[in-house]
């Protein structure tokens, strides 16, 4: 197709997925870069600031689905780009398990920071 | 039914002279994507300091923002993600079938709006004390 590059197959739950995680992804991101960069300078940042914010429910909720929802669409991705460089067969099903760990590492490790940051552990 | 024309494929690289506008919105969303991803597994790396304790974290963030290379570093975080956001919203577009005619011209706004953002940003990024 000319005109149209897309990564992936088209119409596929991976596909459906890396659109919605997208939609989600483009205001949060911003969101995330406006609060730590702008209204709260990053070189200011404390650990008492940091466990405010994160206190609050609502902001804890958000970014843990930002840490779901970036992990799943970086990771799925990875997985497309890497597709669309040929590999296939049992390289393909590696390449899918290695992600697959490493997605789920990041989200555990990523949870456990958001814990400790909001005080629960 | 639209007309359709041969490019060849974007995986080959060595044909980048001849690349569209459409196909170096491709390679440039790769690529920064790329870069996201890599930043999100630092990231949560660098944040995991906060198992250590409150003055861990904050001697680690506030040590790492008073090095110069670190501000520019995200200078070019905020030109990547930013890019990565509005060719994104291109995509979701073309996606969607809405201004297929314009893709150009919306990669080279995507570009451009970027270069924008990151220029007024760069007094942000690069004030406040540095070691």
């Amino acid at each position: 197709m000319a005109e149209h590059y897309s990564s992936f197959e088209r119409g596929g739950r991976r596909w459906l997925f890396q659109r919605l995680t997208a939609v989600f992804l483009i205001g949060v991101l911003a969101f995330h870069f406006m609060l730590l960069h702008f209204v709260n300078h990053a070189a200011d940042i404390t650990f008492a600031g940091t466990q405010a914010r994160m206190g609050q429910w609502s902001y804890f909720a958000t970014m843990w689905l930002f840490l779901v929802t970036a992990t799943f669409h970086g990771v799925n991705g990875v997985y497309n780009a890497l597709i669309n460089q040929g590999i296939s067969g049992s390289q393909k099903t590696a390449v899918k398990y290695v992600l697959v760990v490493a997605g789920l590492l990041l989200v555990a490790q990523g949870t456990r920071v958001a814990l400790a940051m909001n005080g629960l552990i | 039914m639209s007309q359709s024309y041969n490019r060849g494929t974007v995986e080959d690289f060595g044909r980048w002279r001849e690349f569209s506008a459409g196909m170096w919105a491709w390679i440039f969303h790769k690529f920064t994507g790329w870069v996201l991803v890599g930043y999100l597994f630092t990231h949560i790396a660098v944040l995991s300091t906060s198992l250590g304790g409150a003055e861990l974290y904050t001697n680690t963030l506030q040590g790492l923002e008073a090095l110069l290379v670190v501000r520019f570093l995200e200078v070019g975080l905020l030109a990547v993600a930013v890019f990565h956001i509005l060719n994104g919203i291109r995509l979701l577009m073309v996606d969607l079938g809405v201004g297929l005619e314009a893709q150009d011209k919306s990669f080279y706004a995507s570009l451009v709006l970027t270069g924008a953002i990151v220029v007024a940003s760069i007094p942000t990024f690069l004030g406040g004390p540095l070691a």
